[in-house]
């Protein structure tokens, strides 16, 4: 199959590929660029484990093709920490247990990441409706929940003081 | 030199050993995207494998033509059962003393069978020859309901088997038996029927429904022509087992065979099995001699591999008049699908059903099961539970409610009627389990006070009186003992394999240690709980106590982690090599000190002269010394194994109670209120088990509410995606409250036994409970999973509660 050639930027580096042009962007992802964390529990876009953060939008990888990437800038859960730093949705996690076989994990961070964006702060029930696109069979929600409104919490802070 | 004497507590505390709220080890890695699980494992030249899998349920496989699939470029090759007959590997063993198909010999079995491999350069190549692979199928009556199976001329679905009256599980009575298994004692129940002045039968459904991890199963096979070595990476719950099946299959000497389960992206019995994908990866990277990626996607998991439940049963109890239970009957009929590949021990069949008289003192007990083949997928795993424990206290919970109705009775006083008591154990059941310890009134009356019972009775009866009640409340409860931490060798075993599991610790020279696992986790946390054990035996902080789990290479010898077993056997395993090393450390403490070992304590982190308080070795000194000055006649070194056979399950338990708003228009059923109180024993890191409380409260609400695999009349699986299959997100999940009280096993070295399946275990039945109780003023004594809004909309109807 004839190859595209396509410009991505991830995680803030840029990259030129050629790929097919029914390459889904999960699986150049994870092949091409060897960033494993986003992954794979369905092929029908209900489990959220595959979800990127595409120009500031959550998206999940695996029903969106990498030519369609082109031009754009994409932020995977490997693109979250700053020089070594985590951010404070990650760190909100390990803080209030909020994962435990860790495959959710990546989807469910880079969604919250994005959630807490569109709404700084946000009610149970809008973190809930929120994250309602990304599955998770281990943690019934509970902790994660509460890492997300401990990590609102810690941005609004760090809002403030930088003000 | 001595470090200076601080205080014990504050050293106490910075072992972060048992009992404290550790945070996690694991979660470094995963918070930033670094796990390792199978899919992420890119080999050189490795190839992958796709599955030509059947559209019919039941058929003959008339011709494959392999051709155009193999013209394809990128395509190495198309394999079906024809060419895997000459290794013969075309069938496999189960776990169950029953055969396999790997891939489908002749015949179609059930819809998604395994009928050919491709392998192909790439996936999407792979997917494209899969499209190319021609089957010409001549098609059969499919039988889908296990009553209809045993019909005398019901169409035989086990060619193979032809004339084989005897199967492992004694005689077989009809071509598409399986076996029929029995416990307690016929005689004696039947007896306690015939005197009872009080009588009680229900029949009940429990759905055939599918564990449904995150991650899908699959494996990385790498067959070495040059070593003869097989390394594979499988996302499997039991390595070492896998290990030794895939020896004896492939005739490789288990010491040129390595498995490894790397991280594993959740299993709950979903990846206790050895599947025909492995099956196959393996067999091609052995034909091929390249590295072969298989992963399944989810359809193919959740239609293939691993359904658990579809047990129908009928359950009876004999009472008194003021409702002391005097006898209890079980029978049930089990759809196995096409092979029977049950996951249990293997003297079990119905696993350990038999703990089906669950919290209570019942004088006499008979069950029996029997197993039945149908055109569906084989499985029967444990899903999140310890063998068929989930459908045994499903039935006994279910039982009493139906007795209380039938009494008048509120369900709480006949539970405490009933319970086996505090002193009672450890109690004989009449299934002959011995109970190890339990306190089930203090636990209940918790739970009672903590939600204001009478007070949620109260508002019920105001609720039933106002005829304009938008909703219909409902009270449900559950007062369950499961049985888990298989198992004692004496009773249990896997191909032969006691159900031992293993633990080998090392405590290098400063002071630092690794500890290797038989079992493997999948989420439970064991590289941050296990290490807490060691931390508080061996006064080394778990901070610097390594876990490793999953390589057999590196490993001892386990049975692996499913069936809560994991503490229960594999922790005593800990706390006891943990011990040996104690009682060396003493030795060489003795020796550093000039002094005889009767004359040390042990405080924390050191021993400690009886007489002075200031003379002290500590565990970070007597590692040094173990490698440098061992006292003679003392190997150097620091280190351990131990091989932990139990000698007994544990038996943890729970009291459950779940209050339901049912709307009366639409049937939607709101969970204003779940209380769940646990009883795991001696508790490790409060932190994960509430996280585990969380996750299997939240599994058994998914059951309950909505899961189930529907075929129809030609054997299609109707809800194989998760468009159709119901695993709750954020919204549904209801907020979950915990609670516990502590009663340590006896016979358990740290009195621990376990936790993570009681949640799934015991939150089903009292689901069911509250949605019954909502409708129990209007007759209703049972109603059968799941309770979904449209099938309640249909009850309100039926029993004219609708609005």
């Amino acid at each position: 199959m004839a190859k595209k050639l396509i410009t991505v930027t991830v995680n803030g580096k840029q990259h030129e590929s050629a790929v097919e042009p029914r390459t889904l962007l999960v699986h150049y992802l994870r092949e091409e660029l060897n960033l494993t964390g986003a992954h794979i529990g369905c092929e029908t876009s209900h489990c959220g484990a595959c979800t990127v953060d595409i120009d500031g939008q959550s998206v999940k990888s695996c029903t969106h093709l990498a030519v369609q990437c082109d031009g754009s800038e994409v932020l995977t859960v490997e693109g979250l920490a700053n020089k070594g730093v985590l951010h404070a949705v990650q760190e909100a996690f390990y803080q209030e247990h909020g994962l435990q076989c860790g495959f959710c994990t990546p989807g469910m961070l880079v969604r919250s990441y994005r959630l807490l964006q569109e709404n700084p702060n946000p009610t149970e029930e809008e973190i809930r409706i929120g994250i309602s696109g990304n599955l998770c069979r281990c943690t019934g929600y509970q902790n994660i929940v509460k890492a997300v409104q401990s990590a609102a919490r810690k941005l609004q802070e760090a809002a403030t003081a930088a003000a | 030199m001595n470090a200076p004497t601080d205080n014990a507590e504050a050293r106490e505390l910075a072992l972060a050993g048992m009992g404290a709220s550790r945070l996690r080890k694991e979660d470094a890695r995963f918070i930033q995207g670094k796990g390792n699980y199978v899919d992420d494992l890119k080999l050189p030249g490795m190839l992958h494998m796709d599955i030509v899998r059947a559209p019919v349920a039941h058929a003959r496989i008339k011709r494959i033509n392999k051709e155009a699939a193999l013209a394809m470029p990128g395509v190495h090759a198309v394999l079906t059962a024809d060419d895997l007959k000459p290794l013969k590997l075309h069938w496999m063993p189960t776990l169950a003393g029953d055969v396999a198909a790997v891939l489908a010999d002749e015949k179609v079995h059930f819809q998604m069978q395994e009928v050919a491999i491709v392998i192909a350069d790439d996936r999407y190549i792979a997917a494209d020859a899969v499209e190319a692979v021609e089957v010409e199928y001549e098609e059969l009556p499919v039988v889908l309901d296990p009553f209809e199976a045993l019909k005398p001329d019901a169409p035989v679905l086990r060619e193979d088997l032809a004339g084989k009256t005897e199967g492992a599980h004694g005689k077989r009575e009809h071509h598409n038996h399986i076996f029929t298994w029995e416990a307690g004692d016929k005689a004696a129940a039947d007896a306690a029927f015939d005197a009872a002045p009080v009588k009680v039968s229900q029949h009940m459904y429990y759905p055939r429904v599918h564990p449904c991890p995150l991650e899908t199963c699959g494996c990385v096979a790498n067959f070495d022509p040059i070593r003869g070595e097989l390394t594979t990476h499988i996302t499997s719950q039991a390595p070492h087992v896998v290990r030794t099946v895939v020896s004896l299959l492939s005739g490789i000497p288990e010491s040129k065979v390595r498995i490894i389960s790397p991280d594993i992206g959740g299993g709950f019995g979903n990846k206790v099995g050895i599947y025909p994908g492995y099956v196959c990866a393996i067999v091609a990277s052995i034909v091929l001699g390249r590295p072969v990626k298989w992963v399944e996607d989810r359809i193919e998991n959740i239609s293939s591999t691993a359904f658990a439940r579809d047990y129908h049963m009928d359950g009876e109890l004999a009472a008194t008049d003021d409702g002391k239970i005097l006898g209890l009957r079980v029978n049930v009929v089990a759809d196995h699908g096409a092979f029977d590949a049950c996951a249990d021990p293997t003297k079990f069949p119905a696993g350990l059903f038999h703990i089906c008289s669950g919290s209570y003192d019942v004088p006499a007990a008979h069950a029996s099961v029997k197993g039945v083949y149908t055109n569906k997928a084989p499985g029967g795993v444990a899903y999140r539970c310890s063998f068929r424990v989930t459908e045994a206290v499903y039935l006994i919970e279910r039982m009493v409610d139906v007795l209380a109705q039938k009494l008048g009775m509120d369900k709480a006083e006949i539970r405490a009627k009933n319970f086996i008591k505090k002193e009672q154990f450890p109690y004989t059941s009449a299934f002959g389990f011995e109970y190890d310890s339990g306190d089930y009134h203090t636990a209940l009356q918790k739970v009672l006070d903590a939600v204001d019972y009478k007070g949620l009775r109260a508002e019920q009866a105001a609720k039933r009186a106002d005829p304009d009640s938008p909703t219909l409340m409902g009270i449900g409860l559950v007062t369950f003992t499961e049985i888990v931490g298989a198992g004692p060798s004496k009773m249990c075993d896997i191909l032969g394999v006691g159900m031992f599991d293993s633990c080998e610790i090392r405590v290098h020279p400063t002071g630092s240690a690794i500890a290797r696992m038989g079992t493997i986790t999948q989420g439970q946390g064991h590289q941050t709980t296990y290490a807490q054990i060691i931390a508080t035996e061996l006064g080394i902080p778990s901070e610097v106590i390594q876990v490793e789990e999953g390589d057999t290479s590196t490993a001892p010898y386990g049975l692996g982690t499913y069936g809560s077993r994991s503490t229960p056997v594999a922790g005593a395993a800990i706390a006891l090599a943990a011990r040996k090393i104690h009682a060396k450390a003493k030795k060489i403490a003795a020796h550093l000190l000039e002094v005889n070992e009767n004359d040390l304590d042990w405080e924390v982190d050191r021993f400690k002269l009886k007489s002075d308080d200031s003379k002290f070795k500590t565990m970070a000194e007597i590692s040094w010394a173990a490698y440098n000055q061992p006292p003679e006649g003392l190997e150097p070194g620091l280190e351990a194994v131990h091989y932990y056979d139990p000698p007994n399950f544990t038996f943890p338990f729970g009291i459950y109670l779940c209050v339901v708003d049912i709307d009366r228009a639409t049937g939607e059923t709101k969970i204003r209120r779940f209380y769940a109180l646990d009883d795991c024993g001696t508790r490790i890191n409060p932190m994960i088990i509430d996280g585990q409380i969380h996750g299997g409260l939240t599994e058994g609400f998914a059951v309950a509410m909505g899961q189930q695999m529907p075929f129809d009349a030609q054997g299609n699986l109707m809800g194989n995606t998760l468009m159709d299959y119901f695993l709750p997100t954020a919204v549904e999940t209801p907020k979950w409250e915990t609670d516990f009280t502590v009663t340590p096993s006896p016979h358990h070295p740290i009195g621990a036994k376990g936790v993570a399946e009681s949640p799934h275990v015991g939150s089903i039945p009292t689901f069911t409970s509250a949605v019954v109780d909502a409708f129990s003023h209007l007759g209703v004594t049972h109603l059968d999973m799941p309770h979904s809004s449209y099938r309640l909309w249909k009850s309100l109807r039926d029993n004219g509660a609708a609005l």
